[in-house]
């Protein structure tokens, strides 16, 4: 008996406020009652503002007619349509944007960060160079370079510069030609998809046999001449031809083909050029933080230098590359609504900028604005776990 | 070097030093190597030169060569080649002060120079007095500098915010974020790895909110919609409405830095901290705050470095920033020339360039020495 008392001694009384539960408690309660209490402060000076302003709160103005026109716009929208009509074209404007930069950045992100690791002087020190001036200005800076001191001084129409008579630049935006299918097309379409079903028929097929057989088959060169041989037979068999529309000098404008204003030739080029350097600098630590053990086990395995780079490095590589790279992705779209500082019609522009002004519905368009960009975080945030939890590193 | 010996077979003079590999050394050896190793690497080599000696010296007539450094506007409209320092000359002081008033000037520069005065023996990892300095970057400073600029007190004139502007406003909206931010990130971090899960969920919720919307719609929410939140007749100055959501928007980045640092150190320093029966905050503030920052002073640095780049949007909302001021600078047809935009544009690069590569280089700096015990 008497050891046993000796083991558990009565806990130390203490006054009940230094019990660390109790105060989690409190400390807890007190923090909801001030977030409580400043939310009904923020609402209840809303309700009392919007009422002094004789405005009212709700969303019924996303049918009222807008009013106003758009300059760049992929979905149908004329004077006449109402306030979600510019909420859509901004949302398509924005998502058009981001995609065409994404695509151009990552390429030459990709590039960037192979050239800094090359074994050549010069290209390692001018890719360094680059990515250091552009990383280290503001992306604003760059969009207002490229729009107000390079796009927008371009030539007038007349005096467009001209290369090999199918693209044009001036002031007004860049021209170039645009294909017409005619109702044949669909045939080669189908074709394309069959040829690519066949291609990874042929790369299942040929992966089996490595396993069983050990032998090779050059695959990536079939999985080509599959798709190239019956795109082009589809093509000829079918008699579909593709005529491009070439745009031609009508009056005081060019028409035909396809034309991007320079509001948004520069968003491209500013988007694109600025986030490739941060890719760039994302695919270089990828590659670095491959060990070279890694290169030379996999030498003494006897694998190939294209069999080490695919089965080896990069998979390792990417593990590194991908989470930061689809971040950036994340930062590219949100910025494309800088766009709002150069005019170009995206969400923030036509939405949260003009739309706002004329209805006045700051806390409803804002508010809508807000959950876009959240959706879109959210989003990249769901498949990046998804990716990581498949590419975790399992050990032991 | 002789060395005195008995013994016939050993020398006692060196052998004399046999020269390196020829193929080894040199000039030729260096570009061999690092230029013309392989005909895919002679080709690039070949090509780049070819670009460089196109793209140098269209940029030295730029710059230098067609550029006018003295005159009037005249002789820049017959230079239409080369960049328009006379341009910059005449319009710098409204590059750098906005509308300040001239005679006071002296205000922006004490302001600076006080600034740097505090800040360099921060950055520098031996300079002695830490701790006061902190406190007196981090809360005398500001007090200071809003008296010197703002004035209105002490017989200086005042001098409202809509006069503010250019670089001076840069900086100030700098400051202010850095300033603003980093206790805003430490609390947001400490409330997102705490044991309490309502103040958890509270900070996970605000840091994912204000990182996942852009820093525009935080800028044009501070700008429309902040006035309908607070009562009515209260009005918010407008420079300090944007300050204010750029530091809680950095805030919100800031804390995800730091929660990195709390995350990478170790359990024991926690569990050991416990053990000396040191409660939260002392153990927050002397053992584990100090060791995380440390830690993540690199990323630190790396945020400060987005939030100088992103003060620039202030503009969009119609703040008078070094971007917004160099366009307004030349707006009016007094100031026409073919290269004022690429001149005003050049002068905006190097400012912004000066103050994000050093600060970027310091990253670099700090993160080689905290390195250290990891290097092979």
């Amino acid at each position: 008996m008497a050891t046993e008392t000796a083991g558990r001694l009565a806990p130390p009384r203490a006054v009940f406020y230094n019990d660390p539960v109790i105060r989690g408690y409190l400390y807890q309660g007190v923090m909801v009652l001030l977030v409580v209490a400043f939310g009904y402060w923020l609402i209840s000076n809303a309700i009392v503002n919007l009422r002094a302003q004789g405005k009212t709160f709700g969303f019924d103005f996303l049918w009222q007619t807008a009013g106003f026109d758009i300059a760049f716009k992929l979905v149908p929208y004329e004077r006449a349509s109402t306030y979600f009509d510019v909420f859509k074209v901004g949302l398509v404007n924005t998502l058009f944007v981001s995609v065409i930069s994404i695509v151009i950045a990552t390429a030459l992100g990709f590039l960037l960060g192979i050239a800094r690791l090359s074994k050549n002087w010069l290209i390692a020190n001018i890719a360094a160079v680059y990515v250091e001036v552009t990383r280290n200005m503001p992306l604003l800076l760059q969009l207002f370079i490229w729009y107000f001191a390079v796009l927008k001084v371009m030539p007038p129409v007349k005096q467009s510069l001209n290369a090999w008579d199918v693209f044009f630049l001036n002031g007004r935006g860049l021209y170039g030609p645009s294909p017409i299918f005619d109702d044949r097309f669909g045939w080669v379409m189908i074709a394309v998809a069959v040829s690519i079903v066949l291609a990874i028929a042929m790369r299942l097929w040929a992966k089996r046999r490595l396993e069983t057989t050990g032998q090779r088959f050059p695959v990536v060169i079939t999985a080509i001449a599959i798709v190239v041989v019956v795109t082009a037979m589809a093509y000829l068999v079918s008699g579909t031809r593709i005529e491009f529309e070439i745009p031609a000098l009508a009056g005081f404008n060019f028409k035909g083909g396809f034309t991007a204003p320079p509001e948004f030739t520069a968003l491209v080029i500013g988007l694109a050029l600025y986030h490739a350097t941060f890719i760039g600098e994302n695919v270089r630590a990828g590659i670095q933080a491959v060990s070279h053990g890694q290169t030379e086990a996999a030498q003494s395995l006897g694998l190939q230098d294209n069999d080490r780079l695919r089965l080896v490095v990069i998979p390792q590589a990417m593990r590194v590359i991908i989470p930061p790279t689809t971040s950036e992705f994340l930062s590219l779209i949100k910025n494309s609504s800088l766009g709002a500082a150069i005019a170009f019609p995206e969400l923030v522009s036509v939405y949260a900028g003009t739309a706002l002004n004329q209805s006045g519905r700051a806390i409803e368009i804002i508010a809508m604005t807000m959950l876009v960009y959240l959706t879109f975080s959210l989003i990249t945030s769901f498949l990046m776990n998804i990716y990581n939890a498949r590419v975790a590193l399992v050990e032991r | 070097m002789t060395i005195e010996s008995n013994f016939l077979y050993v020398r006692e003079t060196e052998a004399p030093v046999s020269p390196p590999p020829r193929r080894e050394t040199g000039l030729g050896y260096w570009l061999r190597s690092n230029l013309f190793s392989s005909l895919g690497n002679t080709v690039l080599t070949v090509v780049t030169i070819v670009f460089l000696a196109w793209i140098l010296p269209i940029l030295y007539n730029f710059l230098v060569g067609e550029a006018v450094f003295a005159g009037t506007m005249d002789d820049c409209r017959a230079h239409p080649a080369g960049a328009c320092w006379v341009y910059i000359q005449a319009r710098a002081s409204f590059m750098v002060y906005g509308f300040y008033p001239i005679a006071e000037y002296w205000r922006p520069n004490t302001v600076f120079v006080l600034g740097l005065a505090l800040i360099i023996p921060l950055l520098m990892p031996r300079a002695p007095y830490k701790v006061p300095n902190i406190i007196a970057f981090l809360v005398v400073y500001p007090i200071v500098a809003v008296i010197l600029l703002a004035g209105g007190v002490f017989g200086l004139p005042y001098v409202p915010t809509e006069m503010w502007g250019g670089l001076m406003l840069t900086l100030a909206l700098s400051v202010v974020g850095v300033v603003g931010s980093f206790p805003i990130g430490i609390l947001l971090a400490l409330g997102r790895r705490s044991n309490l899960p309502i103040i958890k969920t509270l900070c996970i919720l605000t840091i994912e909110l204000w990182r996942a919307v852009p820093l525009i719609t935080v800028l044009f929410m501070a700008s429309v919609m902040l006035p309908l939140f607070v009562p009515n007749g209260f009005t918010v100055d407008k420079l300090v409405r944007a300050m204010i959501g750029i530091t809680i928007f950095y805030g919100a980045y800031m804390a995800e830095t730091i929660r990195g640092g709390l995350q990478a150190l170790p359990r024991g320093q926690f569990e050991a901290a416990a053990a000396l029966g040191l409660n939260y905050w002392k153990s927050t503030i002397f053992i584990i705050l100090p060791q995380a920052l440390k830690y993540v002073i690199p990323g630190i640095v790396g945020t400060f470095i987005s939030l100088v780049k992103d003060t620039s949007l202030v503009s969009i909302v119609g703040l008078l920033d070094l971007i917004n001021a160099i366009n307004a600078a030349g707006a009016s047809a007094e100031w026409a020339s073919p290269t004022k935009a690429f001149t005003g544009y050049t002068f905006a690069i190097a400012i912004y360039f000066v103050l994000c590569f050093s600060l970027s280089r310091y990253a670099k700096y700090m993160e080689d020495r905290l390195n250290t015990g990891h290097k092979r």
